[in-house]
């Protein structure tokens, strides 16, 4: 499989990532180098065979339902590049 | 008095307990030697005041008698570890002057235990790359040089800034990370001895995320028997990382000098690559032949599905990072772009904010998890990535205490060699040890020889999960055999 022009356009904004047109070629280049790397596992038979979800085989550990920590709003918005009164600002979302 | 930044970890240790030297004097050497050493770019940001306050602390502590067991020891934290109070950039534009309020679980048990922070240490951008060339930092220098030339190598990557302090002697060791190969590739590239962990043996709580089910936490120093006990003190249960393995950690110092007699090495087949440079064959038949001498017994294994470990890896590890990644958006944390409106301004701060390698793996981990696409991409990914542990715990399951391998295909190549135009030319660099990884398996660096230009060569050992201690005491082996490689000291 590969990618065309568009479909760079439509994964780099589902990424959240601004692409110029001069920069598509390139990436659509590099992006399909990637591909074709990984075209390989197709001859891969899986048939039957689980996915991987846990590498180390345990439970998952599951922490108590209670409030241990909190009241440090200073301390989680102080690396913020734009806060008013302990919220974040960020552009008009709602017009 | 002798070079206090010669020393390994265990002799500094040592020194110390003796009252031969103070922990603000061992500090101190190792200051002047990371200001002397600045052209290797090993350092992005260097502590001196921190690493002098709790040098005096240490040295109150160890005049009581109270020192941990890494009691004044300086060491290089990776820029990927949160350091409370001090900077932590992951070597990305997007985190820019980032100041964690907390500190990683793994650098928190460093200090417990005593150790002196020296400052934070260069690493590819989110950990992602083979060669340290893709942090906003610069690249950084190998103190190798090949023979009679002065060109700048890569030290490896991506704990790159870790491997070349610890091999320029700038700290007596370094935390470093490793997701497909960034502890053991750098590591091998600089003469140094670099082990990943097993899968939960240490936390991730407090590092930066670059592919969660693949990130683990590991030193690198330059000994064995260093490295074993820097691990000693970084891995632990941590309630705080669901993935971190709840059982004691134990003595691996004391693994040092154990006999290997009777113990069956594995040497798979699949790892003799088609036009494998001589000198690697030599390398990993050396290693093989020493082991052998010291009581091992050899078998050839087979792991069938090796060759697709790699393009798993370049599925998995990006889908995971694509996720991970999605919370750099320029509102919480880090630097912003503004934009028009806010969907823009999230493209422009992670257009401007992500160097060019992290953006192309975001985009192919958002292709492969996209809507379509995710069953023929990442589901089988996953499912080869079951293949790939099964064959381990089949060659295990025979009686194998653990694989030897070589840990990189070459030696370290020239800044601005690899990958150009093509990713996947620098990708192939982790192909010995990206295996590991999707396994979760422990595996150490230790090196072994040098190649014809008289660069360090490394040897890779694969364990059992959770048995550190004898890939710990093979590699004494091979190091007590091979002995222990230094740079010529060019840049200061």
């Amino acid at each position: 499989m590969s990618v065309d022009a568009t479909t760079v356009r439509r994964i780099a904004h589902l990424a959240r990532i601004a692409v110029t047109d001069a920069e598509v070629p390139h990436l659509q280049g590099e992006l399909n180098a990637m591909l074709a790397f990984v075209e390989q596992l197709s001859e891969v038979n899986v048939d039957g065979v689980e996915p991987m979800t846990s590498v180390t085989p345990m439970q998952m550990k599951k922490r108590g339902d209670v409030v241990d920590d909190g009241e440090i709003a200073d301390a989680v918005v102080a690396n913020a590049p734009a806060t008013e009164d302990h919220f974040y600002l960020v552009p008009k979302v709602v017009e | 008095m002798t070079d206090l930044t010669s020393l390994t970890l265990a002799e500094a240790r040592d020194g110390l307990v003796q009252k031969t030297f103070t922990a603000l004097e061992l500090t101190d050497a190792h200051l002047a030697a990371i200001e002397a050493a600045r052209v290797l770019n090993a350092f992005v940001l260097e502590t001196p005041e921190q690493a002098r306050g709790m040098a005096r602390a240490a040295d109150a502590k160890l005049a009581s008698g109270e020192g941990g067991p890494l009691a004044g020891l300086p060491l290089g934290i990776k820029d990927l570890f949160a350091t409370k109070g001090v900077r932590t950039t992951a070597c990305s534009k997007i985190l820019d002057d980032f100041t964690p309020p907390y500190e990683s679980t793994v650098s928190a048990q460093l200090w417990r235990d005593g150790a002196v922070m020296l400052g934070k240490l260069n690493n590819d951008e989110f950990a992602m790359g083979s060669s340290n060339e893709t942090s906003c930092f610069g690249p950084v220098v190998n103190p190798w040089r090949r023979d009679g030339s002065d060109a700048k190598l890569v030290p490896g990557g991506s704990s790159g800034g870790s491997a070349s302090a610890v091999a320029a002697g700038l700290c007596l060791g370094a935390t470093a990370t490793d997701t497909g190969g960034s502890i053991r590739q750098p590591a091998a590239f600089t003469g140094t001895v670099g082990i990943k962990p097993t899968y939960g043996r240490c936390s991730r709580w407090g590092i930066v995320a670059f592919a969660s089910s693949l990130d683990q936490a590991g030193p690198i120093a330059r000994t064995v028997r260093d490295s074993a006990i820097l691990l000693r003190s970084m891995a632990g249960h941590d309630p705080k990382d669901t993935t971190s393995v709840d059982r004691p950690v134990p003595d691996y110092e004391a693994a040092i000098g154990r006999s290997v007699k009777g113990m069956k090495i594995g040497i798979p087949k699949e790892y003799r690559l088609d036009g494998m440079p001589p000198e690697i064959e030599k390398l990993w038949t050396d290693g093989a032949d020493w082991l052998k001498a010291a009581g091992a017994e050899l078998v050839e294994v087979s792991l069938p599905h090796t060759k697709y470990a790699l393009p798993a890896y370049y599925i998995v590890a990006p889908a995971e990072a694509s996720s991970n990644l999605a919370r750099y958006d320029g509102v919480r944390y880090g630097a912003r772009v503004n934009g028009r409106n806010i969907t823009e301004m999230y493209e422009n701060t992670r257009a401007q904010g992500f160097g060019a390698e992290v953006r192309r793996r975001i985009m192919i981990g958002t292709y492969v998890l996209s809507a379509g696409y995710y069953d023929a991409y990442y589901l089988r990914a996953q499912k080869v990535r079951t293949l790939i542990k099964r064959d381990f715990e089949e060659c295990f399951a025979k009686g194998v205490s653990a694989i030897l391998t070589p840990a990189t295909p070459s030696a370290a190549f020239g800044i601005g060699e690899k990958g150009g135009a093509d990713p996947v030319e620098m990708y192939l660099n982790d192909i010995f040890t990206v295996t590991v990884n999707m396994a979760g398996l422990p595996g150490i660096a230790v090196p072994g020889g040098k190649d014809a230009q008289g660069l360090p060569l490394g040897l890779q050992l694969i364990g059992r999960p959770f048995d550190e201690e004898t890939l710990f005491s093979l590699g004494e082996v091979i190091e007590q055999t091979a002995g222990r490689f230094s740079p010529a000291k060019w840049w200061a």
